[in-house]
């Protein structure tokens, strides 16, 4: 596990080992705020962030802690790092923590977060925990704004509606209209929705893969690259 | 384990928990002022919007008094009501109010009573209901809360205040109605309340420490809220 380079971690979090595609962790905000491009955004973002603040943190304090405290030690570390996030949103970006509610202090239940802090930041150096809690959050919030794609399209008929709640009032001209005069298709807004729509990028995820293990020469960067878009 | 291990690991832990709390309340101390102004901000434009700033020449989010009643303004906290003066006549006002039964807790209200009675308009001020679901109430999500406004206790009749499926005038949501239906009902008690104490509550001296309004007899008809099945 040590020896991996910057390159494989990057390739770890955004694509072979994605916390929602693979790892199938912190599915409750995943599945409860994907709603909508804008809110899948908002708290991937959110989620990011804390990813990164807390890899970072708990690598550099891995030597100081000693092993029968750190869950405890981890924990505090990341419901401060939330709440600060927190506060921070509801000062800035105040309408858009509004809509996000209860999703944002609940980052700190996000299993992703004291799974890499417990599995990869207290075991490596601040450098390539850095780099994992960014290329984790990046593929989680990546899974989000893709699965509230797909929910906003079928299900409002729009992609980026209300995303002058982030980008202020120029954003505003942001939002397409997919498909206009649509009436809506609840089901995928509902929960179920959110089930369906993870089932089948994971299912799409699978094929890519099983494509790639047939093809020749897949390069790990490629795949990086590809799970970012 | 040595007794000294463990005062290191105690001693480590509250350190920790020290510097995580630290981090808060810096955090903390630096948006609260941001936080504060957000929130005046949102409540001066909602009520601009509901009561337009050229009918009233006062500052009505200063003219504010506290009321209290539990019954028909769905809280035991008191509630804030910002009355607007042209010349000192009295020309609307807006008061909080909680419709306590929504689909996941209180739903917080501003509801704008013009003097005659009839509504200038409801906004929903914070919500915990369903993204994509029971949100539709914000005017930001739909035109369903706008169309409160012009109707009175005379328009519907007070037995016509319900959504549709329970035999009232107003829409409910596909999929969500327990949210809607404790939005109207929330806005008839308001309504009510506003015609029990219509004087009193352009009356009272701005700021006066809460002047408790005596609680009126719940009315007949209509379901009684109960404190009890506001957390569902």
């Amino acid at each position: 596990m040590a020896d991996k380079t910057l390159g494989q971690i990057a390739g770890d979090g955004l694509w072979s080992n994605n916390v929602a595609f693979v790892q199938i962790l912190g599915l409750c905000p995943l599945l409860a705020v994907t709603s909508s491009v804008v809110n899948g955004l908002g708290l991937g973002l959110a989620t990011l962030l804390t990813l990164v603040l807390s890899n970072v943190t708990v690598s550099a304090i891995r030597n100081i802690i000693r092993p029968d405290i750190r869950i405890p030690v981890f924990v505090l570390l990341i419901a401060a790092i939330v709440t600060a996030i927190e506060l921070a949103m509801n000062a800035w970006f105040h309408e858009l923590h509004t809509i996000l509610g209860i999703f944002i202090p609940l980052i700190v239940t996000n299993c992703s977060i004291l799974g890499r802090a417990e599995a990869f930041a207290s075991k490596n150096n601040i450098g390539r925990s850095f780099v994992d809690g960014l290329t984790m959050g990046l593929g989680f919030a990546a899974a989000l704004v893709l699965l509230g794609a797909m929910r906003e399209v079928l299900g409002s008929g729009t992609l980026f509606a209300q995303s002058h709640l982030m980008f202020g009032e120029a954003a505003r001209a942001l939002t397409v209209t997919v498909f206009a005069d649509y009436k809506g298709f609840l089901l995928a807004i509902l929960p179920p929705g959110a089930f369906i729509g993870l089932g089948l990028l994971i299912a799409l995820k699978n094929v890519i893969d099983q494509r790639r293990a047939r093809a020749p020469q897949p390069a790990p960067a490629a795949a990086g690259e590809l799970a970012a878009e | 384990m040595p007794l000294k291990k463990m005062l290191l690991s105690a001693a480590l832990l509250g350190l920790f928990a020290v510097l995580g709390t630290a981090l808060v309340a810096f955090t903390y101390e630096n948006t609260r002022e941001r936080i504060a102004q957000n929130e005046r901000d949102n409540l001066l434009q909602s009520l601009h919007a509901l009561i337009p700033p050229e009918l009233h020449d006062n500052d009505p989010v200063a003219d504010r008094i506290e009321v209290s009643d539990s019954a028909l303004l769905g809280s035991r906290m008191p509630q804030q009501v910002y009355r607007a003066r042209k010349d000192g006549t009295p020309v609307a006002l807006a008061l909080t109010a909680v419709a306590p039964d929504g689909y996941s807790g209180d739903i917080n209200l501003l509801i704008a009573i013009n003097h005659d009675g009839t509504l200038a308009g409801v906004r929903v001020t914070g919500h915990h209901e369903t993204p994509g679901l029971g949100d539709r109430i914000e005017v930001a999500r739909t035109d369903w809360v706008l169309g409160f406004s012009g109707r009175s206790l005379a328009n519907p009749a007070p037995e016509k205040w319900k959504v549709k499926k329970d035999g009232g005038v107003f829409d409910q949501f596909t999929g969500a109605t327990v949210t809607p239906r404790a939005v109207v009902g929330a806005v008839r008690n308001a309504l009510l309340y506003y015609q029990e104490h219509q004087e009193q509550l352009f009356g009272y001296a701005p700021d006066a420490a809460a002047p408790a309004v005596p609680a009126p007899e719940q009315p007949g008809e209509g379901k009684p809220m109960t404190p009890e099945n506001t957390h569902g």
